[in-house]
C-alpha cells in the first residue's frame, strides 16, 4: 500500500484549465473522495495519478518515487471505471484473470488468487458468466475483483456506483468500505453524490471549476466550510445562506429580525468586515434552525412543509424569496401561512465574507 | 367508431399494442408479408434463371418460352471447363463405337465434339480466389490498424488525411484504368498476380479505414484504458481487448471487401491477360468466341457465385449487426 503524493499538478485543455494546480497527500491506506459537479475536475485529476492523462506540468509521487510520467503500467495501480470496463468477450474469471496474465503468473498461481479475490467478493457462482449476462451490481463486483486481485499499491475509482441502481448503490457502497478497510488500501474514489462522499471518505476533497474549495474530513466539509460553495454543495439542502447586516454583536437578517452572534466569532468579524460596511453571509445547517422556542429573536412565515419520512423539511419565508430551510420533528404539523418564532443554535452559526466567499473563522478571521 | 371499441373476441396473451390487435391489423400484416415474398421472388428471378441454364442442355436453353421443367443435364459445366475440338463425321462414328469413354467425353460425343484439355475458367477461378483473398486480408489487416490509429490518436492533419484517403475511391475504375495500365506495364506489374493484389488492397483499403473506424470509434476507451493500468502495452491491449470487440467490425468490412474484389470486372480485364486473368472478365470473353455457350456461361456464373455465398454465409452473424454500420454494437 502507498502514498500518493501531488505536487502543483495541474493539467489544461488547449488554454482553458481542466485542472489549476493541486497539491494534495493521500496517506497509506486513506480512503480520499474526490468530490464536485460534473466539469470540475476530479476525474481528470484521477486519470493524472494513473497515468491515463498526461499532466501538463507538477509531479506525482507514489511512495517516494515520481511516477509523472511513468506508463500506467508501471504504477502498480488499479482503477475501476463507472462502466465497468469488463472484456464482454472473456467471462468474469477471466476477466479477473486478465491483470494477473500480464504479470506472466504462473496459471495454479492465477486461479488460486481468483478464487481467494471471487470469494471475497462472493461472486464465486458467476465466475463462469459473461459479463453481458450479469446484473449491475454483479459486474462492478467482478470489476472490483479485477482491481483486487493484483493487490495493487493504489485503488483508483471513477464513480463505480454511478451506473448502478439505487438499491444496489447503497448495499456496494458498505461493500467498498468494508474491503478498503479490510484491505487497508490507498483509495482515491471520484463522486459527484455527496451522500457517497460523506459516507465513505476518510477525508474529502471538494473541487469546482477546475479548483480545490476545500480539503478535510465528512465533519469539516460539512460543519466547517469553507467557503460559500462547499457551504451550498454540501448538505441537501445546502446549508441555509442570509445576506445579513452586522453589528453591535447582532446580524440583522433579512427581514428584519436580529440574531445575536456567538461571542467568540464577534472580534473576528469586527476585524474581517471593515472592508464591507457590515455586510455579512450568515449560513447554518438545516439542523439549527429550533422553531416554537420562547425567547426566539426571530420570525418567518411557513411557505411550506414537506415529510420526508423520518423527519420533516420546513421552508420559512424570511422576506420575499428569501426562504430558509429547517430540519423538524416528523409529528408536527406546521400550516402553511402561519408565522413562526425561532432561533439558530449558536454552536453551528458561521459566517462567511460576502465579497471573498470565504468562511471567516474565530481565531484569524477570513481564511 | 362502435367498432373501436369493441374488445376482441380472443384474449390477448402477448405484449402488443391496442391498435394492433383485431382484424384489420392482421390483415395488414398478412398483405405486408405477402408483398415481402413477392418481391423477394422476383428479385431471386434471375438467379434462379441462371442456376436452372447451367443445368440445361443447348436447345433447353435457348427455347422460347424458357422451359422451367426440362432435363438436366451437365453439359454446361462441361463446357465450361473443357476446350474441345468438332468431329468429323468418321471420327464421330468411330468415336461412338467405343465404351471406355469418361462422362465428359460422352457429354461432348453428343454434340460431336471431342476434348482437347482443359479450359482456363479453373485457373481463372483460382486466380480471383488468390487476388481477392490477399488482397482482402491485407486491406482489412492495414485497414483495422488505420483506423485504430484515427480513432484513437492526435494525429496531425487527421481529418485531411482520412479525406485523402477517401478521395482514392472517388475516380470511377474506367478513368484511371488506362494510366495504372500504362504504369504497370513500366514497372512489370501488369498481368501479375502482386500487381492485382497491390491494386485491389489499395482501393479496398480506403473504404476498410473508414468502415472499420466508425466500429472502433464505438468501442469505449475504458477497455484498452483498463487493459493499460493492469499491466499490458498499448499493441497487447490492442491485440487482447480491441480486436475481439471489433469482431463485428472486420467481418463486416472483410465481406465488403471480398466482394468488391471477387466481382471487379474493369481493372481485370484492362491490366490482365493470361496469367492473372480473374474470372469477371473471362465469363464474357465466352459469348464472342463461336456460338454462345448460355449453358456454359451460366455454369460459370454459378461456380462464381458460390465462394462469395459461403463467406457471407459464414459471417452472417456478424452481419447482420455489421450492416447497421456499428449504430448497434455487441453488448
Amino acid at each position: 500500500m502507498a502514498q500518493i503524493e501531488l505536487r502543483q499538478v495541474e493539467k489544461k485543455f488547449g488554454e482553458s484549465f481542466a485542472v489549476k494546480p493541486l497539491d494534495l497527500t493521500i496517506q497509506n491506506g486513506e480512503f480520499i473522495v474526490l468530490l464536485g459537479p460534473s466539469g470540475c475536475g476530479k476525474t481528470t485529476t484521477l486519470r493524472m495519478i494513473s497515468g491515463l492523462e498526461a499532466v501538463t506540468t507538477g509531479t506525482i509521487l507514489l511512495d517516494g518515487r515520481d511516477v509523472t510520467w511513468a506508463h500506467p503500467s508501471d504504477r502498480d495501480i488499479a482503477f475501476v471505471f463507472q462502466f465497468f470496463a469488463l472484456y464482454s468477450h472473456m467471462t468474469a474469471r477471466e476477466n479477473i484473470a486478465f491483470p494477473l496474465q500480464a504479470q506472466r503468473v504462473p496459471r495454479a498461481e492465477i486461479s488460486a488468487k481468483v478464487a481467494e479475490v471471487a470469494r471475497m467478493l462472493r461472486i464465486e457462482h458467476i465466475l463462469d458468466s459473461k459479463p453481458g449476462s450479469l446484473s449491475g451490481g454483479d459486474q462492478q463486483r467482478v470489476a472490483l475483483a479485477r482491481a483486487l486481485v493484483r493487490r495493487p499499491a493504489a485503488f483508483l475509482m471513477d464513480e463505480p456506483l454511478g451506473a448502478l441502481d439505487a438499491e444496489f448503490r447503497e448495499g456496494m457502497r458498505a461493500e467498498i468500505k468494508q474491503l478498503h478497510i479490510r484491505q487497508e488500501a490507498t483509495t482515491v474514489y471520484v463522486t459527484h453524490d455527496q451522500i457517497e462522499a460523506m459516507a465513505m471518505g476518510d477525508r474529502i476533497v471538494i473541487m469546482s471549476k477546475a479548483q480545490v474549495q476545500q480539503v478535510g474530513t465528512p465533519h469539516q466539509v460539512y460543519h466547517d466550510p469553507a467557503n460559500l460553495f462547499v457551504a451550498r454543495f454540501i448538505g441537501s439542502p445546502g446549508m441555509n445562506l442570509l445576506n445579513a447586516r452586522y453589528s453591535d454583536g447582532k446580524a440583522i437578517l433579512p427581514g428584519g429580525s436580529a440574531v445575536t452572534v456567538p461571542g467568540a466569532y464577534r472580534a473576528a468579524l469586527d476585524h474581517a468586515l471593515n472592508d464591507s460596511d457590515g455586510a455579512v453571509i450568515v449560513g447554518f445547517r438545516p439542523e439549527a434552525l429550533r422553531v416554537n422556542v420562547t425567547d426566539g429573536e426571530c420570525s418567518g412565515v411557513v411557505y411550506a412543509d414537506d415529510l420526508h419520512g423520518g423527519y420533516s423539511m420546513l421552508h420559512l419565508e424570511l422576506a420575499d424569496d428569501v426562504i430558509i430551510h429547517g430540519r423538524m420533528s416528523r409529528d408536527t404539523a406546521h400550516p402553511i401561512g402561519e408565522t413562526m418564532v425561532f432561533d439558530i443554535d449558536p454552536a453551528m452559526m458561521r459566517f462567511f465574507h460576502p465579497k471573498t466567499e470565504l468562511a471567516i473563522h474565530i481565531n484569524g478571521g477570513a481564511a | 367508431m362502435a367498432a373501436a371499441n369493441q374488445s376482441p373476441r380472443y384474449y390477448v396473451n402477448y405484449s402488443t399494442r391496442v391498435d394492433k390487435v383485431g382484424l384489420r391489423p392482421q390483415i395488414n400484416t398478412a398483405v405486408r408479408a405477402t408483398v415481402a415474398v413477392i418481391v423477394t421472388v422476383i428479385m431471386l428471378i434471375p438467379v434462379i434463371w441462371m442456376g436452372m441454364t447451367a443445368f440445361k442442355n443447348r436447345p433447353d436453353a435457348v427455347s422460347v418460352p424458357p422451359k422451367v421443367f426440362f432435363e438436366p443435364t451437365l453439359e454446361g459445366f462441361v463446357f465450361l471447363l473443357t476446350d474441345r475440338r468438332q468431329l468429323t463425321a468418321a471420327e464421330d462414328e468411330q468415336l461412338s463405337a467405343r465404351n471406355d469413354l469418361s462422362y465428359f467425353e460422352q457429354v461432348a460425343l453428343e454434340r460431336g465434339q471431342s476434348i482437347i484439355g482443359q479450359s482456363a475458367f479453373p485457373s481463372q477461378l483460382i486466380n480471383s480466389l488468390i487476388i481477392s483473398g490477399v488482397s482482402t486480408f491485407f486491406s482489412v489487416a492495414f485497414g483495422v490498424l488505420a483506423a485504430y490509429a484515427f480513432s484513437r490518436f492526435n494525429i496531425p492533419g487527421k481529418d485531411d488525411l482520412l479525406f485523402f484517403i477517401l478521395s482514392q475511391r472517388m475516380l470511377p475504375a474506367v478513368v484511371v484504368t488506362i494510366p495504372i495500365f500504362l504504369m504497370y506495364r513500366e514497372v512489370g506489374l501488369h498481368d501479375t498476380h502482386l500487381g492485382m493484389i497491390l491494386l485491389y488492397t489499395a482501393f479496398n483499403l480506403s473504404f476498410s479505414v473508414w468502415l472499420l473506424k466508425g466500429f472502433i470509434d464505438e468501442i469505449p476507451r475504458e477497455y484498452e484504458e483498463a487493459a493499460l493500468v493492469d499491466g499490458y502495452t498499448r499493441l497487447q491491449a490492442f491485440r487482447k481487448v480491441v480486436l475481439p470487440q471489433a469482431v463485428t467490425g472486420i467481418a463486416a468490412t472483410t465481406v465488403f471487401a471480398l466482394i468488391f474484389s471477387w466481382n471487379e470486372y474493369a481493372f481485370a480485364l484492362m491490366l490482365t491477360s493470361d496469367v492473372a486473368r480473374t474470372a469477371p472478365p473471362s465469363i464474357p470473353i465466352r459469348l464472342g468466341t463461336g456460338g454462345i455457350e448460355w449453358a456454359a456461361i451460366a455454369a460459370g456464373s454459378l461456380l462464381f457465385l458460390i465462394p462469395v455465398v459461403i463467406v457471407t454465409f459464414a459471417l452472417r452473424k456478424h452481419l447482420l449487426r455489421g450492416v447497421t454500420f456499428g449504430a448497434i454494437r455487441k453488448g
